[in-house]
This record gives structure tokens, sequence and C-alpha cells, in this order.
């Protein structure tokens, strides 16, 4: 369903260096290497926000994309429910962790700082879509959550969506993911 | 007769109650606030033009503030962080005043304008209201999802070809238009009383989006009617009586 040839993608100026990346529907493939190597501007370029200098990027026709970012939606002084957050992007709460599921009507700007990033990722994750495009998706999540998540994006996979992780916890990439692609610095950084 | 000239006033405000405290809930989820200050002033400068122009002001102010509405997307990218809103406050502002203080007819309407005389709404004002608060409440409607995603998932808005102008220039112009027609009958300030004070309230309270809008649409129909019933009583002009019970209600409940 994806597929990048010597795929060099930038904002403003080639930020990465050239990679081949394919995906396959039902397949979880994680994106890792060292800070500032592009692994977040590569997803980006994924999603179509970033540009592409140069090399080729094929997405199958028609793709539903769902993406996640490492920005948290500004929900504070808001009254919004995690109910009414599922419900923006079509995602449905069944199959929240048990420690999530009985808040799912409170407002998000009183929960903690892991139980709404957790809700904003589960918004994004379950959202009808056949591509879905995560940016460390662990980052404020405690240990149950990510062996949750790691379940789920397997449940998830298991459905025939394909999924791209961006992520720097390598147990998470290791448990997660069916195949693991490492991104390098561009020569002269 | 003298039922129907209460009446009249009564349901021309009442129609704009209503919408005014929703439509200040999507302003306020984009931190658009300002923006009922500015349609209002806008929309005010408008009508004294139209007025010295020999044209009917009502609709002098509504093309001014859709103007204003359509017109502030051209300049989102120089006039960003509410820039656009504070220069339009003070451009409505001192057109209006600088007509109001040159043409005696202009200084009439402009007192009344930023006064807020409900009383003289005449049936026309009615129709209007009668017509386009249903509608707007509609548009709303349709709108809403669309603002709310696109605050939250500003990416996933995008990802999904949901196109941010169509949504972002409709709701421009429906609150301009919404904010120029309460200004000819509540008052620039108590129109941005009705618009600011009962969604600030309900944010603060609601535990979510539909029980936000619901308790920011009751505390503007409270504090409309009270504010209808008193001034009427004191013989008072109707903006400053309903801005000062937003602000006691305001007071009371935060």
């Amino acid at each position: 369903m994806l597929r990048a040839e010597a795929l060099v993608a930038g904002w403003g100026k080639p930020a990465t260096s050239p990679i081949d990346f394919s995906l396959q529907a039902g397949e979880i493939v994680g994106l890792t290497g060292p800070n500032g190597v592009g692994k977040s501007t590569l997803l980006a370029a994924f999603a179509g926000r970033a540009s592409v200098f140069s090399g080729r990027l094929e997405l199958q026709a028609g793709l539903r994309l769902a993406v996640q970012t490492q920005d948290v939606p500004p929900v504070d002084g808001l009254p919004l429910s995690g109910r009414d957050l599922l419900g923006l992007t079509g995602a449905s709460p069944a199959g929240l962790p048990p420690w999530l599921i009985d808040r799912v009507d409170i407002r998000l700007d009183r929960l903690s700082g892991g139980q709404r990033h957790y809700l904003a990722l589960w918004a994004v994750l379950h959202a009808p879509a056949d591509l879905v495009l995560l940016d460390e998706p662990t980052n404020n999540l405690d240990a149950a959550g990510v062996r949750h998540l790691t379940a789920h994006l397997h449940e998830r996979a298991g459905e025939g969506c394909g999924i791209v992780v961006v992520s720097h916890d390598a147990a998470f990439v290791a448990a997660a993911c069916d195949r693991v692609v490492v991104l390098e610095a561009r020569d002269g950084d | 007769m003298a039922t129907d000239l209460f009446l009249i006033p009564f349901f021309t405000g009442l129609g704009l109650a209503i919408l005014l405290p929703l439509l200040g809930c999507y302003l306020r989820l984009r931190d658009e606030w300002l923006a009922a200050l500015a349609y209002s002033h806008v929309s005010a400068a408008g009508a004294l033009l139209a007025l010295v122009a020999g044209l009917p002001p009502a609709a002098g102010g509504i093309a001014a503030a859709a103007l204003a509405g359509a017109g502030k997307r051209l300049f989102a990218a120089r006039l960003s962080g509410g820039a656009a809103y504070a220069v339009l406050l003070l451009a409505g502002w001192s057109v209006a005043v600088l007509l109001a203080a040159n043409q005696p007819q202009a200084e009439r309407l402009g007192h009344a304008l930023f006064d807020g005389q409900l009383y003289f709404s005449g049936s026309e004002q009615l129709w209007l209201v009668a017509a386009s608060v249903p509608v707007a409440l509609g548009v709303l409607r349709i709108l809403s999802r669309h603002l709310l995603l696109a605050h939250t998932y500003p990416d996933f808005f995008r990802i999904r070809g949901l196109r941010a102008w169509p949504t972002q220039i409709g709701f421009d112009l429906l609150a301009a238009l919404a904010l120029a027609l309460a200004t000819m009958s509540l008052g620039v300030m108590g129109a941005f009383a009705l618009v600011f004070i009962p969604p600030w309230l309900a944010f603060r309270r609601a535990r979510n989006w539909r029980a936000g809008l619901l308790l920011s649409l009751l505390l503007g129909l409270a504090a409309y009617v009270v504010a209808f019933g008193v001034a009427l009583w004191l013989d008072q002009p109707f903006g400053p009586i309903l801005a000062m019970m937003l602000v006691a209600l305001g007071l009371i409940v935060a």
C-alpha cells in the first residue's frame, strides 16, 4: 500500500538520507534511528505534509489515512470529553483499557497527561483507516499503556490495516513491529 | 397594539439570544471571541455609512460585516494571532465615531447602535431574524464537526482530504452576518456580551461539548429574558442592562 524508493524528504530543504521503504496491508513497520535523523519528517512525507525532494513515493489509490503527531490536541479549557474526541475521528471506545474505559465521559482537561495521550492516540488508531501513521506513540505512556498499545497494534494489523510507527523506544518497537527500518544520518550531518 | 410593540422586539432579541451563545462557543473554541467585537464595530460603521449614502442602514451593516468576514482570510497570513480582529475593530470604531460626530442623522443611529435600542426593532427586523436564525443554526450544525476536528486534529482533518477553506470562510461569514444582525438590534456591546459570557461560563462547567452548548444557550436565554424585563421596567437602554445581567451572572456562576 505504500512504497518509497530513494526518497529524500524535508521541510524547505532535504532532511533525510535516501531511503527505500515499503509497507503491505496488515504489516507493522517501525522507523527508528538517532535523534534528528528525520524519522518524523519521513512520516510527515508519507502523510503528504513534508516535501519530497528526490526519489519516488507511491501510495495506493483511495487509501484512508490516519495520522498521529507528537502534538497534543489543544483541549485545555474546552468542554470536550474523551467520547467527544473519539466521535470526531469515528473511533469506538470498545477495546479501551480498563483503566480508561470508565473515564471516557470525563473532560479531557481533567484527565492525567498519560490518560489524555492514550485517548488522543486511540482516536487516531481506531479511526476508520487503511494506513495508520504513528509518531512516538509511547510518549507519556506507562508500562501498562505500552503493553495495551502493543497488543492493540497487532489486533489492528490483523484487521488488514498497515501501520508505520516512529519510535525511539527500542523495546516497544521490537515487541510491536513485524519489521524495523533504521534511518541513518545524511552524509555531512 | 401595546403588546405588539413589545412582542416584536422581544421575539427579535429572543432569536438572537438563541443564536449568539451557540455561535460564541465555536468562536471560543477557535480562540476568536474578539471577532464578535470586531464584526459588531464594522457592522455599525457599515450601517452609518449606508445611512449617510441614503441606503438602508441594515443592508449596509450586513454588507460591511460580510465583506470583513470574507476578506479577513486574504490577510490571515499577515495578521495572525487575532491581529485581524483588532484591526477590524479599530477601523470600524473610528469610522463609526467620526461619522456620528460629523453627520447629524448618523449621530442618532450611532447612539442606537452602540446603546442597543432593541425596543425600536420593527417587524422587518423580526422577519429578518426569524428567517436568518434557523439557517444560521443549520449551517453551524453542519460546520460543527469539521470545526472541532480541525481544532483538535488539524493533520487528520487535512489528511482525510477535508478542505479547510470552506469551513473557515463559511464560519467567518456566518459569524460576521450573525454579529451584524445582532448589532442592529442588541447593540455592539449587547451582542458581544451574549457571544462572550455564556460560552465562557459554560466552558468552565460543562462535562462535554453538547452540555457546553446547552448550558451556554440556557445562560444566554435566561440573561436575555431578565434583561428585557428589567430594561423595560426601568426604562433603560437594553444593551447595557443585558451586559450588566450577563456580568452579574458571570460573577455568580464563576
